[in-house]
């Protein structure tokens, strides 16, 4: 046995396939895997909500006003005899929509202005910066609330709302990741030997700085669902008589010596959907990013 | 390798006195994903009163471990430590938690590698060294800030009592390092164990320090364990040495033994890997010895030709290249101050020839070498290649340009891209020159993983896959695959481990003679600069200094900033422990200069042919 | 140091300018025709030339502009559309019961929260741990109305222990009135601040510095709260800022369940009622007051940072 340290070549395991990953991340720990579970299940209702739902979620009646649960209403009706269950199921479209688009769109723009007030640094920086930092000190909720009040509810809107409170926190990320690995020496190194700006933005800085893009993706997704349904708690959000879990909430309250079911079905339908993604998002962050783990 | 663990299991200090610290048979294991695994592996040794224990090896050799195991400071859940540890007879891994924090900072105090971060930010040093005596109980209140004072003057605080105030924040490295050993020391302990204490610190610092513990050593009479990686140091402080090598002691014995006849042959090739100063060859640059793995045997380089082309034109020349930088002001001022960070460097560099820029962190090396390949803008000067200025050259002429000058940087795990496999971006520049097709991209990547000393069918790896070593080959394939004329070097061998370093500069010198390449190769570690380099230039506050043939700047240093450089390097030479040297307790001083202040004008005058030395100033006159 | 306050201070004054003009983009800009966006699309041609006569719309945009920035610094921010009150005595009357909920709320979610945190820290992966990331878990999840909606339900309406609306006149019954709308957001606020109490301890239980202290032999409680808790306070001030603002983001939505009074009732009621000068108002103020709290965070870093005080 030799006692020198000459390398050698170390041969880790190769890198497991993409599915293989996402399995351990995704179904890694129980309560990672109960998550997982519980958004399969609710984007299964809510692609099948019109096979699933028993009535209509829309439809009155004036004989069935504030059902307790029956047989016939399982959650019971709200004070325009609609059927609870019913719009339960349908509100989980507005909410999963809501929850994937915004972030979707935000880490997109944030991205973009993120890097490019990052690797271009100057003016362009500076001005980006400023209004970043501005809005961050903004909670995001406290952003969408003002800025649907000033541009009111409806589903173009609220995507807007929530997407322009959402872009400061990406950009802030994607510019500091960028910074510092325009640092990094595989960069300079790319520079020194005469690769383009494009070609270094492209090839060295975006692939490097989305680990923790994706990760916050995951994480607004549950922000994003929980912003929706406050703004139409608040009413400025999905207008009525379209259901969604924030404003059957706010019908609930409306009438608070009828059931109090549709507020308890709603209130636990957003709290297991954010907590599910939450728990998935943290999971994700802890596999892609570990310097932000917890 | 059971051959050569049967030196003696013990080397006792001397029988009559009994020992500060006896370590037998030390083994710790950490609880990993794994399961328990075994980070030390036996470790026993013996420290008397005034005396000194080195414990060397390198990264992963368990040697911190084994200091944390002594101090019980290892997370007990995460942890398993067995043996026996006595404190003056009195055995340590069976007392309770209670009475373990009873001994530690009382009879045994330690420092640590980072000054900085091993104090606490938000308490000023005053604080922070009165906590240990009331902890302890010895003073408490003002008397124990008095007496905190009493002890950073100890260890040469300059102002004592004015610093009691400071936070950690607003000290220089060796600063901080002092108020560390202040803090080990204050309650006078019987041992002391110093974790790398001086491997952050430039080396005029650490000759500061090292002196400075030897002299608390004899005064105090405290035993000193000292953990290494760097042999020149334990030959400065140590009587006695043991050699780690994953997990075990691979050679323990006197420091003098250890230098003139270490059996174990990791054991020489850590002394080969110190610098002698002066006491090289005249030859030009020579090969590291390497060990053989094999054989266990030391192989000595083959002698080496002159590379250097003498007659021609220089390929890089250098002409009084500035740089500064402003400090930003407040928000309607222009800038407070600037930075003079290079100020008219000026040197020709020759095919085939290695150039050294040596000197402390702060002087202006790096940011030479980043201002050469233009990856920031110098202020004036000029840079040519082969007769070209490149710094008039518009953006396009540039990138062609930047073939013929490449650069590797310091930090192996940080100069590959992550997501890449290596054979593209070893491929990558010279396919951005267009320099051919993607097969022979292709092929060039192969053939240049081959030529250092990886093999061809690596190229569809992942940098993650590779080893510190491995990944500056790697990079240096990459600035190969562009054919330059001159390669920069900034820190290139810095961060390996000692063995590592010395095959991937014989690499490097094994390419010069292939290629005919120069090199810029700037370091602040003489063993190498020492080995490769044909022409030194010493900087100093942005400043050159000295420069000529490394024997002659070496061998005879003439300004006194060298000199003081020189007199600061550790040497293989145990028997100057015993010898205080005269070590400047200056600071390194800063190149912040004022918005106003103009460089005086500068003098050189030649020593010998090519020996050049700049004229100095009254600030240098003792 | 007072240097240091001054140059902060100085920087949040472009910073309010900034956030006003944001406001007067987002109010006379973007919605398009902001007289169109107040009455709806069935307004009458007089109606629509009336309002904007009364809102100074029909003079040039950056005259507006200057209208609107002098109107601010003046205090006066016009007259309800509905009901002629002057919208700074509106925001005077509702203003202190924001201030009393989202104060009461926060309290509640510290003394609970970081204590909750520091027993999580030390207890790492025992019981008190799990009990606390379960705490976090639904506390990061539970929207604040829902949450609201329950307590009201059971411990006003059904129990009647709590009045179902309104905040009370004399001081008891002001702190009566408080009570489950303060817990709500306390809620909320605890797990947010155990979990970030929990984590920056743990963090800078890691640090070297610690290390030193257990080297100088340091009992572990002064290990704990002399080196640990007192420099994880850096992270928890700057979450205790954040949190103070989603605080307050927060009380909109429980003002709306409590049925109290409140500056985030009136931005909703507005809102509802196309109040275009009230909602105006509604925004300055909350702006107003993330400015502030931005503010004071930067003050409060000043004083238990050392190392910000010299720069």
């Amino acid at each position: 046995m030799s006692v020198i340290a000459e390398e050698t070549p170390r041969v880790p395991p190769a890198e497991p396939g993409f599915f293989t990953k996402a399995r351990k991340i995704l179904l890694g720990r129980p309560e990672t895997a109960f998550a997982t579970g519980m958004i399969v299940v609710f984007i299964f209702i809510a692609i099948f909500a019109p096979v699933l739902a028993p009535y209509d979620p829309l439809a009155q009646s004036v004989i069935k006003i504030n059902r307790l649960p029956s047989q016939e209403n399982w959650l019971g009706t709200d004070q325009f005899g609609r059927d609870v269950l019913s719009r339960l199921i349908y509100g989980s479209r507005n909410s999963l929509l809501f929850g994937f688009i915004s972030p979707v769109l935000a880490a997109l723009f944030g991205t973009m202005l993120g890097v490019v007030a990052g690797y271009f640094g100057g003016i362009v920086d500076r001005l980006i910066s400023r209004v970043i930092d501005l809005l961050l000190a903004f909670p995001e909720l406290l952003l969408a609330i003002l800025i649907a009040a000033v541009l009111g509810g409806g589903f173009w809107n609220i995507i807007a709302v929530i997407t322009v409170a959402f872009i400061p926190g990406f950009a802030r990320v994607a510019r500091a990741q960028t910074l510092s690995v325009k640092q990094e020496p595989y960069v300079e190194a790319a520079i020194a030997t005469g690769v383009r700006t494009p070609v270094i933005i492209v090839r060295h800085i975006i692939p490097n700085i989305m680990a923790p893009i994706v990760a916050l993706m995951t994480l607004w997704v549950a922000s994003a669902i929980r912003i929706e349904a406050s703004l139409s708690f608040l009413g400025i959000g999905t207008r009525p008589p379209n259901p969604s879990w924030g404003n059957i909430i706010r019908d609930g309250l409306n009438s608070l010596f009828g059931s109090p079911w549709p507020i308890i079905g709603a209130g636990i339908a957003i709290t297991l959907v954010v907590l599910s993604f939450n728990l998935v998002g943290d999971a994700i962050r802890d596999a892609l990013d570990p310097s932000t783990a917890r | 390798m059971s051959a050569m663990s049967n030196f003696a299991e013990t080397v006792v200090p001397n029988a009559d006195v009994e020992p500060v610290l006896s370590v037998r048979d030390l083994k710790t294991s950490f609880l990993t994903s794994k399961g328990w695994v075994e980070i030390v592996k036996g470790i026993s040794f013996d420290i008397g009163p005034r005396e000194t224990l080195a414990v060397v090896g390198e990264s992963g050799s368990g040697k911190s471990v084994t200091a944390l195991s002594i101090m019980r400071l290892l997370d007990p859940e995460m942890s398993r430590v067995d043996g026996s540890v006595k404190l003056a007879g009195r055995e340590l891994l069976k007392l309770s938690p209670g009475e373990m924090r009873n001994i530690r900072g009382r009879q045994m105090g330690m420092i640590f590698q980072e000054a900085m971060t091993s104090l606490n930010p938000l308490q000023t040093v005053g604080q922070q060294i009165a906590e240990v005596l009331s902890i302890h109980g010895l003073y408490s209140g003002q008397a124990a800030l008095k007496e905190a004072e009493r002890l950073l003057d100890r260890v040469r605080i300059p102002g004592a009592a004015s610093r009691l105030k400071d936070y950690p924040h607003s000290l220089s490295g060796g600063m901080r390092q002092r108020v560390m050993i202040a803090m080990a020391l204050a309650c006078k302990p019987k041992l002391l164990i110093a974790d790398e204490p001086t491997t952050a610190l430039d080396v005029t610092i650490q000759a500061q320090i090292l002196q400075l513990i030897k002299q608390l050593q004899q005064e105090e009479g405290m035993g000193v364990l000292f953990i290494t990686h760097d042999m020149g140091v334990v030959a400065e402080v140590a009587d006695r040495t043991v050699v780690m090598l994953q997990g075990k002691a691979v050679e323990a014995d006197s420091t003098e033994v250890i230098f003139e006849r270490a059996e174990n042959p990791y054991t020489r090739a850590l002394i080969a890997a110190v610098p002698k100063l002066g006491q090289g060859s005249q030859k030009g640059p020579q090969h590291f010895p390497i060990l053989d793995r094999k054989t266990g045997t030391i192989v000595t380089g083959r002698e080496r030709p002159d590379t250097v082309r003498h007659d021609a034109e220089p390929v890089l020349r250098v002409k009084d290249l500035t740089k500064r930088f402003d400090i930003p002001g407040g928000l309607f001022s222009g800038p407070s101050g600037r930075v003079h960070a290079v100020e008219k460097v000026s040197f020709d560099l020759r095919a085939g020839e290695t150039l050294s820029l040596v000197g402390e962190s702060g002087c202006g090396k790096s940011t030479t070498g980043r201002a050469i390949m233009r990856l920031i803008e110098p202020q004036s000067g000029e840079v040519s290649i082969e007769g070209t200025d490149i710094r008039a050259l518009d953006k396009e002429r540039m990138r062609d340009m930047r073939r013929h000058i490449q650069m590797i940087f310091q930090d192996p795990y940080a100069s590959l891209n992550p997501r890449i496999n290596i054979g593209e971006a070893i491929a990558e520049p010279f396919l951005t020159h267009k320099l051919g097709t993607r097969q022979q991209a292709r092929e060039k990547a192969m053939d240049l993983l081959e030529r250092v000393g990886l093999s061809p069918d690596m190229a569809s790896r992942f940098p993650a896959q590779f080893s510190g070593g491995q990944r500056q080959r790697i990079c240096i394939a990459r600035a190969l695959s562009l054919e330059p004329k001159v390669i920069v070097a900034d820190e290139s061998v810095s961060a390996l481990d000692v063995s590592i370093k010395a095959q991937v500069v014989n690499l490097m010198m094994d390419l010069q003679e292939q290629f005919g390449l120069s090199y810029l190769f700037i370091s602040h570690d003489m063993a190498v600069v020492e080995r490769i380099s044909h022409q030194v230039a010493v900087m100093y506050l942005g400043e050159i200094v000295e420069k000529g043939p490394v024997a002659a700047v070496f061998g005879n240093p003439q300004h006194p900033y060298t000199k003081r450089l020189m007199a600061a390097v550790p040497v293989p030479d145990p028997a100057r422990r015993k010898q205080l040297r005269p070590v400047s307790n200056d600071e390194v001083k800063s190149p912040i200069r004022p918005v106003d202040y103009v460089p005086p004008q500068r003098d050189y005058r030649e020593i010998s042919p090519g020996h050049i030395v700049q004229a100095w100033g009254d600030d240098w006159k003792v | 140091m007072a240097r240091y306050l001054l140059l902060r201070l100085g920087d949040a004054i472009p910073t309010l300018f900034l956030v006003l003009t944001l406001v007067f983009i987002a109010m006379r800009i973007l919605p398009g025709d902001p007289a169109l966006a107040a009455l709806g699309d069935g307004a009458l041609p007089e109606q629509l030339a009336d309002f904007r006569e009364r809102m100074g719309l029909n003079v040039p945009l950056w005259q507006q502009y200057f209208n609107f920035l002098g109107g601010v610094l003046t205090l006066d921010f016009g007259r309800s559309l509905l009901t002629n009150t002057p919208v700074l005595q509106l925001i005077g009357q509702n203003l202190p019961y924001t201030i009393e909920l989202t104060l009461a709320a926060m309290l509640m979610g510290i003394v609970a929260g970081i204590p909750l945190g520091v027993m999580a820290a030390t207890n790492r992966n025992k019981a008190p741990d799990g009990g606390m990331r379960i705490f976090s878990l639904i506390g990061y999840a539970i929207p604040d109305f829902f949450l609201g909606a329950i307590l009201l339900i059971t411990f006003a309406l059904n129990l009647g222990w709590f009045p179902i609306n309104g905040a009370g006149s004399d001081f008891v019954s002001r702190l009566h009135h408080l009570f489950l709308p303060a817990l709500t957001l306390a809620f909320v606020k605890a797990a947010f601040l155990g979990r970030l109490t929990r984590t920056s301890l743990l963090e800078v239980l890691g640090k070297d510095y610690v290390r030193t202290a257990r080297a100088k032999g340091a009992k572990e409680n002064r290990v704990i709260y002399k080196h640990g808790l007192r420099n994880a306070m850096l992270p928890i001030s700057t979450g205790l800022g954040l949190s103070l603002l989603s605080t307050l983001s927060g009380s909109v939505a429980v003002e709306l369940v409590f049925n109290r009074p409140g500056i985030g009732r009136l931005l909703i009621d507005a809102i509802a009622q196309r109040d275009y000068a009230v909602i105006q108002g509604g925004v300055l103020v909350f702006a107003g007051f993330v400015v502030l709290i931005n503010l004071l965070m930067d003050l409060v870093y000043v004083v238990v940072d050392p190392r910000v005080r010299v720069k």
